[in-house]
């Protein structure tokens, strides 16, 4: 039998109301893979998100992880099991320090030397966030804050990262940086599925991508079937010049 | 007396009645941190603190002032009192959380907030129709001790309430700020959602916000029954308005806010008393609550109430 996927949504529904959000959706995402979500603007990306977080439930369909169904397990079990969230729009606990939110990351697992080997790695990948250990979160620039969200949900060690638009709202520099640090976490070991506006940055480091619209997965394939899709090139890609492969 | 005098006087007896409410202030601060939602009841839950404390202090066969104990006796009474005073308010508070205000918890609008209304009117008409209408003597174990500090008056049971409710401040600061459950109390009060991704369980957070608040309410209404000597069923309403002012005025939602906001209500309504007329000071003191709200809604050291999204 092959080794069950890590992540995988059969038939997923979800409502708001009598809102129809995400429609007969399926992933699945493989140990080791970055995945990229991509769409536009309402069309159920971070519904995708808090329905793997369990803060919304599915109206019908499966959601594993693992092998197991998680998706009448409340938040916190599904933490407990390895998935963490990178939030959109950073979310830090805004007034307390960057060290409290690190240890907020590792909520659920106890101090000794393991939340010390994590707390060393998240200072290793982010020496600014060592740096600014002792201050309040709320006083960090935009940058700064994607790297202490990152760090946060690292310190729970998870098998399953979820980020939700990790380059929201932040210069060059720092998207160029973020995903440089998507890419050494994933070869450290940690399966990534990220919620990305940033086509072009988010094709350019992840495996394989699914296209969101409107609620339903109209296109997935690797990053490079893509890349070279017109449709993607047409909608998303827009400003970018895509080199002849 | 001389006007210094008095002014120390009434310092005094105000930084007696204001460890009183930031007592009781601390319980609307840390349930409205985290639920936005102000909770009436926390009003007769100090009021039944109140009757509990002078039921224990009777199973140790005190009465009204008759039996004065000192030394180690005194200290176990007040320990015991205090402890098991704590701990059935705190029950109170939670059994009001989790069987009144939990079933209610997606609901939108103002619901919440009325229910909290009907259990304080519940807790006032059951202690009012069990305990009767009259004012009740509370048992005072406390020797009379008076210390002069120029012309004015230090008794030994101000120091008492004094010590007792530093240290329980103190304890709940540290709590809040230092063990991990008051750090999940902060994360939700700042961010419920993000907290809840991080694998708070928000319900065992709003059942401990309610546990201390209540508790610390509890102690409050056996201060108050050390310090007036007499209870009541009526003496939630007014402590209460006027914890709450404390609450808002030090910026509700923030914790070291609603302990400062407690000591200058106490002091204002003090020094009212002295210098206006004691039948002015709800009068002044309410002012400045209407005055805060118009001016510096955020009171005056800002809230730290759920951010909103």
């Amino acid at each position: 039998m092959p080794e069950p996927m890590l992540l995988e949504f059969r038939d997923v529904n979800t409502h708001y109301g009598d809102l129809h959000v995400l429609k007969h959706v399926d992933y699945a995402i493989a140990k080791g893979e970055i995945i990229a979500l991509l769409g536009g603007n309402a069309c159920g990306k971070s519904t995708t998100m808090k329905t793997i977080m369990g803060v919304v439930r599915p109206t019908s369909g499966t959601v594993q992880f693992d092998g197991k169904a998680i998706e009448r397990l409340p938040t916190a079990e599904r933490v407990r099991r390895g998935i963490a969230p990178v939030l959109e729009a950073r979310r830090l606990f805004p007034r307390m320090t960057v060290f409290e939110n690190l240890e907020m990351g590792a909520y659920l697992r106890k101090r000794g030397t393991e939340f010390d080997e994590d707390l060393e790695r998240v200072y290793d990948l982010f020496p600014r966030v060592k740096e600014r250990r002792n201050q309040i979160a709320g006083t960090l620039s935009g940058g700064e804050q994607q790297m202490v969200a990152m760090g946060r949900a690292l310190m729970a060690r998870p098998r399953l990262l979820c980020m939700d638009e990790p380059s929201m709202g932040l210069s060059p520099r720092y998207v160029e940086q973020v995903f440089d640090i998507i890419q050494t976490i994933n070869r450290q070991g940690t399966t990534i599925f990220m919620v990305e506006q940033n086509a072009n940055m988010a094709l350019s480091v992840a495996h394989r991508a699914y296209v969101l619209q409107t609620g339903q997965v109209v296109l997935s394939g690797t990053a490079e079937e893509l890349r070279r899709n017109p449709l993607i090139r047409e909608a998303y890609l827009g400003e970018m010049q895509v080199p002849a492969a | 007396m001389t006007t210094f005098d008095l002014l120390l006087q009434q310092t005094i007896n105000g930084l007696s009645l204001g460890a009183m409410y930031s007592l009781l202030a601390l319980g609307f601060t840390l349930v409205y941190g985290i639920l936005e939602l102000i909770n009436f009841a926390h009003f007769n839950v100090f009021m039944v603190g109140s009757f509990i404390a002078m039921g224990v202090l009777q199973l140790f066969g005190l009465n009204g002032q008759e039996v004065i104990l000192t030394g180690l006796p005194l200290a176990m009474v007040l320990i015991a009192a205090f402890a098991v005073t704590m701990v059935a308010s705190g029950a109170l508070g939670v059994a009001i959380e989790v069987l009144s205000l939990r079933p209610l918890r997606n609901v939108k609008g103002p619901a919440a907030m009325i229910t909290t209304i009907g259990v304080s009117y519940i807790l006032f008409n059951v202690v009012l129709l069990s305990q009767g209408a009259d004012a009740k003597n509370f048992p005072n174990p406390l020797p009379t001790k008076r210390f002069q500090i120029g012309g004015a008056t230090l008794d030994l049971r101000v120091i008492l309430i004094w010590i007792v409710a530093l240290a329980l401040m103190a304890g709940l600061y540290v709590f809040v700020q230092r063990s991990k459950m008051g750090k999940a109390m902060r994360a939700t009060a700042q961010d419920p959602e993000a907290a809840r991704m991080m694998g708070v369980e928000v319900d065992r957070v709003i059942v401990t916000a309610f546990f201390l608040g209540s508790a610390l309410a509890g102690a409050g209404g056996l201060i108050f029954g050390l310090y007036y000597n007499f209870t009541s069923f009526i003496i939630g309403f007014t402590a209460g308005l006027r914890a709450f002012t404390a609450a808002v005025l030090g910026g509700i939602g923030n914790v070291p806010g609603a302990m400062v906001g407690g000591v200058l209500i106490g002091l204002i309504e003090a020094m009212a008393g002295q210098f206006i007329a004691t039948a002015w000071a709800d009068v002044i003191i309410f002012s400045i609550l209407v005055l805060v709200l118009v001016f510096k809604p955020a009171g005056l050291f800002g809230r730290l109430a759920p951010q909103k999204s």
